[in-house]
């Protein structure tokens, strides 16, 4: 919403520099984004008529216009802008001006051409931020006359407001207005129209029906006679284009002007081409047409609201756009115009269907005042008599529903105690009446529920008819901070009854970051979403999650897997010559499921590019050693995607929480990837259920140890794990440490598909020295457990 | 022993001779080894100046005092002489095995890797730990959620005006458009206001998405840390106190913060809050507000004894700030290049 500060005035004293309003503005939660202070055109500037437009022959991107600078002189420019037409009156720099950026105009050649000038945008003139196209100025200016003194703009300030969706009343000049009169504690008034009205009523020509009283709570019309033919008068054409809405016509403008001003949109229609002046309202009926005014021929649904003539053919779409067969012209002498209230979510849901945004649907789709179209009307009679434009008497209205409003009940002890304020009733009051909210003391019955009670006292307060938003107390709370100043609320801290900090879980992921991130490895963060065919190309099941409203097929899947993303980067890197990376990822994935949401989990993934199987057995051994994991073994399986004799399955209380190996080199290239790449992924939550943070220690024995060396002769089906756990458990309690330290094949000595392992125990009593005996009969245990699982000691 | 001269005479003579013998096979000793292998001969007690000792008893006692103490000094010289020669020897020894030991210290090979945590990671954490110690816990939910938790529960009702503020995607799950993926991380508020009983101290970061086309500044996915207070008594001036207390403790002194009227519908008052810089520019930081009363009862909170706040920003464009990264996409690609930055 921009405002002018001209304009602001015309409706509060509003004094001071434009910096200390901006200020004000924000604090009141209209946030300024843009502040322009129109600067007097520099002199030499003047208005000219564009009398001809020809392409430049030797240019693509500069055109040549002749202009009338009014002092009789026929003038060539070059210009770099293609936005005005024959007529178009524009600003001209003559020759000798200073521009504003301390730019010279001087005669020159431009590809051969000569230009005698130039051209200005609003930008350029510091009168705006548009610097697209040449500045198009109001049509009642005469060629020759000095711009600054033409505009009456320069010192004007334009305020460019964010307003939120819940301050309907703020995308209006009036709106802001209050809101700045309210907290400078200066008057605002909202003025007297002053129209005469003339001729017969406008009942005798004109009438309304509604016949869907839930969409249109309001349709008032006033008839006005010798419509258009004149000139917008040029201080409204002014202050349109200071607000970058170029001028159109009479009635469109004042139309425009009264929209920005008060809030209300209103539309006029042709009289003569509205049989018997009645207008109707109704819901459309299925796939019922109606040209709207930009030409487009509209299909309507059900749902949508129209404006339908005397013989039920619709002449307009509700609140969005008017329709092109009643559409007034040069030959309008009579217009119909209408000012109406229509249901909000009924106009948000027509224009989102239908793609039509007009400054007219923002409005009605936040709520305008249901009481000021009478108001509006008047006042954009009051404009149009400059005109020569006359008032019939009579508003023709009719009404439908509008959302009663009930007075709210406000204790002002809850309005201190939610604002951490200790303001007087007096004060809140002083906060709350001059935008327009009326206090009583509230009559002694409760309220329903009986609320707590509070210190202070208790009202009824009536909100106004434009702030739609403010139904309950905690709305009016909102209002009395607004007023009096979030800066202005003492800042205090509320301490927490517990202590803060993270979960076991939450330290023990940490833990897992900073594990993997010491092995040498980088986090790594690919999109979570997958384009379809990426969990095939990577061997996974196709069954990720759909996303039903992707922007692109790239973001249409949600990941079962972190492989895909981390494929991806590995691939990214290698084209980028870094091979050879070591990534890691920790991130969501989600399954199809069958409760209210999705199943959903934390995965830990690791991709060593350039490396082999073993690099992702012995990362999890060292992960699995760095975190107190629940416990899980490691099983030789194949297992989708990844190499088929080279990939193992992580299991944990019977169930697999992961996967570890290398990726299929058929993936891998599916990706581009011409590396090896080792991989390991588990399911971090599963790995972390038991988990604890301290879970006790053994404190290291005074006692000597004793180490034993064993060799077993191992088929390739016997896993080198089996061997290792069943001598684990041998051993007892007095094994502190195996440790795998020999591998090797040598088909003559050993046989086929046979090799040799070594493991070394270290045998250590916490209470007292081993005995050669005791050693030894631990020896033979092993020695016994590892045939039983299938090892033959090497002798 | 020559006939004629007198013993005492010729057991002196003996012993120089010996002496000097001594110390030239000292002098003679090439290295540690070397030296170490002649001691025996020199100083053993089968050396010669050792043996001499046997003839002061054919000495006639008033010469042997004298005669047995010049033997005991020849003695102590040699030995003196040889420990003195073994120091010099083993010293050089040391010097010629440093001397082949000297390395290049500059001559270095491309060390393993160093790990890293991602800048964004980095930037969650530092943000949970500030808050962890203003006496927060950290929650987390689901970044598949129902309509209900995202918006219905947050006081956006069906048709709702404010939803059209956040472009949403959904999910293949339940009836169609039931399920989606949050469009912020304010339905941990919820989640968490059902599950535990107030009072309330509480940040979740996490993960959020939107329908949006990635450039420089827009992602479809992006991350964002809320907070929630509820408990009794809490004031909007709490509200302003947490988020100045939250902008010394991550900004640093100097920074400092305001809040401005804004909407959001699961707030009320609701507002926008800002950074000051120690150069007085604003940064626009995030959306805040009292939690509004609506949603607290739908969470089973009552509002008339309970009050409560909640804010919540972005992770990215916090990480974005620190250092200066320009271009939201870098953080999604992965190049180890920008990974190894930070």
């Amino acid at each position: 919403m921009k405002v002018l500060l001209s304009w602001l005035r015309e409706f509060a004293p509003v004094e001071g520099p434009p910096e200390g309003i901006a200020e004000e503005l924000s604090d009141l939660g209209l946030a300024v984004e843009d502040m322009v202070t129109f600067a007097e055109a520099p002199a030499g500037i003047v208005v000219a008529r564009v009398a001809g437009l020809r392409p430049h022959p030797d240019a693509d991107r500069i055109q040549l216009v002749d202009v009338d600078a009014g002092d009789g002189e026929p003038r060539q420019v070059c210009c770099g802008a293609f936005n005005m037409s024959v007529g178009d009156l524009v600003p001209l720099a003559t020759v000798g001006t200073t521009m504003p950026g301390g730019l010279e105009i001087r005669r020159r050649k431009m590809r051969g051409r000569l230009s005698e000038g130039m051209l200005c945008s609003a930008a350029e003139l510091d009168m705006g931020s548009d610097a697209e196209g040449i500045m198009i100025l109001p049509a009642d200016l005469e060629p020759g006359d000095d711009l600054t003194a033409a505009l009456g703009v320069a010192g004007d300030v334009l305020f460019d407001l964010e307003v939120n969706p819940n301050r309907p009343d703020a995308l209006s000049v009036v709106g802001v207005a209050r809101d700045l009169a309210a907290r400078r504690g200066v008057p605002f008034e909202l003025p007297e129209v002053r129209v005469e009205t003339s001729g017969a009523p406008a009942g005798e020509s004109a009438s309304v029906e509604i016949l869907a009283p839930d969409l249109c709570g309001r349709f008032s019309v006033r008839l006005l006679r010798n419509a258009p033919g004149a000139r917008t008068p040029p201080r409204l054409a002014r202050r349109l284009l200071a607000l970058g809405m170029r001028p159109i016509n009479f009635v469109v403008d004042i139309s425009n002007y009264v929209m920005l001003e008060i809030g209300q949109p209103s539309h006029a229609f042709d009289a003569a081409l509205v049989p018997d002046g009645l207008l109707r309202v109704r819901r459309a009926d299925d796939g019922e047409q109606v040209e709207t005014l930009d030409g487009v021929r509209r299909t309507l649904s059900a749902g949508d609201g129209v404006i339908a003539d005397a013989s039920d053919v619709a002449i307009g779409i509700a609140g969005v756009m008017g329709g092109a067969s009643t559409e007034i012209s040069a030959e309008t002498e009579v217009v119909l115009l209408e000012a109406a209230w229509w249901n909000p979510p009924d106009i948000a849901r027509t224009s989102r269907r239908l793609g039509l945004r007009s400054e007219a649907s923002a409005r009605f789709e936040a709520g305008v005042d249901p009481e000021i179209a009478p108001w509006a009307l008047e006042r954009f009679a009051e404009l149009a008599a400059a005109g020569g434009v006359t008032l019939a008497p009579e508003l023709v209205q009719a009404h439908g529903d509008v959302p009663s409003r009930r007075p709210v009940r406000v204790r002002t002890g809850r309005v201190n105690a939610l604002l951490g304020t200790a303001l007087t009733a007096g004060e809140m009051r002083a906060c709350l009446e001059p935008i327009g909210f009326e206090i009583v003391p509230a009559r002694a019955e409760p309220t329903a529920a009986s609320p707590r009670s509070y210190p202070g006292e208790v009202w009824d307060v009536t909100v106004p008819s434009w702030r739609p938003d403010s139904s309950t107390e905690i709305d009016v709370i909102e209002e009395v901070g607004r007023l009096w100043s979030y800066s202005r609320i003492a800042r205090t801290v509320s301490k927490s009854p517990h202590p803060g900090g993270l979960t076991d879980r939450q330290r023990a992921r940490r833990r897992v970051h900073e594990a993997l991130a010491g092995f040498g490895l980088m986090e790594a963060m690919p999109l979570p979403f997958l384009a379809p065919g990426d969990l095939e190309r990577c061997g996974l099941p196709p069954d990720g999650i759909t996303v039903t409203n992707p922007l692109v097929a790239e973001e249409s899947v949600m990941r079962t897997s972190l492989r895909p993303g981390l494929l991806k980067s590995v691939a990214y890197n290698a084209a980028r010559r870094q091979p050879g990376v070591a990534l890691f990822e920790i991130g969501h994935v989600h399954w199809p499921g069958d409760g209210e949401l999705p199943d959903e989990g934390d995965h830990v993934a690791v991709a060593l590019a350039g490396r082999e199987a073993p690099a992702a057995a012995a990362l999890w051994e060292r992960l699995r050693r760095a975190i107190p994991f629940v416990p899980t073994d490691v099983r030789n399986e194949a297992t989708a995607g990844l190499h088929p004799t080279r990939s193992a399955v992580l299991v944990a209380g019977g169930e697999m929480v992961g996967v570890l190996g290398e990726i299929d080199p058929a993936v891998a290239e599916a990706f581009g990837i011409g590396e090896r790449v080792a991989w390991l992924e588990c399911d971090l939550a599963r790995l972390l259920e038991s988990h604890v943070d301290s879970p006790g220690y053994r404190p290291p024995s005074r006692y000597p140890s004793s180490d034993v060396d064993l060799a077993f002769v191992l088929g390739d089906a016997v896993p080198a794990a089996a061997v290792g756990t069943a001598l684990r458990r041998a051993a007892g309690d007095t094994l502190v440490s195996l440790h795998l330290f020999d591998v090797f094949r040598d088909a003559e000595r050993l046989g086929p598909d046979r090799r040799s392992v070594a493991w070394r125990l270290r045998l250590q009593s916490a209470d007292r020295t081993l005995t050669d005996a005791e050693v030894g009969e631990i020896r033979a245990a092993c020695i016994t457990a590892a045939t039983t699982a299938g090892a033959t000691l090497r002798e | 022993m020559s006939a004629g001269v007198p013993d005492a005479v010729a057991l002196a003579a003996d012993a120089r001779s010996c002496t000097e013998a001594a110390l030239a096979a000292i002098a003679d000793a090439a290295d540690v080894a070397a030296l170490a292998a002649v001691r025996p001969e020199l100083l053993g007690k089968g050396s010669p100046l050792s043996g001499l000792r046997r003839r002061l008893g054919s000495l006639a006692p008033a010469a042997r005092p004298a005669a047995g103490r010049a033997l005991s000094e020849a003695l102590a010289a040699v030995e003196a002489r040889y420990t003195e020669r073994l120091d010099e020897l083993r010293a050089a020894e040391r010097r010629a095995q440093l001397e082949a030991e000297r390395l290049d210290l500059t001559e270095l090979h491309e060390p393993p890797p160093v790990g890293r945590l991602h800048v964004i990671t980095q930037t969650q954490r530092r943000l949970e730990d500030v808050f962890c110690a203003m006496g927060y816990t950290v929650a987390e939910g689901p970044e598949i959620e129902t309509e209900w938790h995202n918006f219905g529960a947050l006081n956006f009702p069906p048709g709702h005006p404010a939803r059209d503020m956040y472009d949403t995607l959904y999910v293949d799950h339940g009836s169609p458009g039931s399920t989606l993926l949050r469009t912020h991380t304010s339905p941990v508020q919820v989640r968490v206001m059902q599950t535990r009983p107030p009072p309330l101290y509480v940040v979740a970061p996490g993960r959020c998405y939107r329908q949006d086309t990635a450039d420089a500044t827009h992602m479809p996915v992006f991350h964002q840390i809320e907070g929630l207070v509820v408990d009794e008594g809490i004031t909007l001036g709490d509200l302003a106190g947490a988020i100045e207390t939250f902008t010394t403790a991550y900004f640093g002194p100097g920074f400092t913060s305001r809040l401005r009227p804004s909407y959001f519908p699961f707030t009320e008052p609701s507002a926008e809050f800002d950074v000051q810089r120690p150069d007085g520019t604003w940064l626009e930081l995030g959306g805040s507000g009292m939690v509004h009363p609506s949603v607290l009862e739908v969470c089973g909170v009552d509002p008339e004894r309970w009050s409560g706040f909640a804010f919540g920003f972005g992770i990215d464009r916090l990480a974005m700030l620190r250092y200066g990264i320009d271009d939201l996409r870098d953080l999604w690609t992965n190049d180890v290049s920008f990974l190894e930055q930070f």
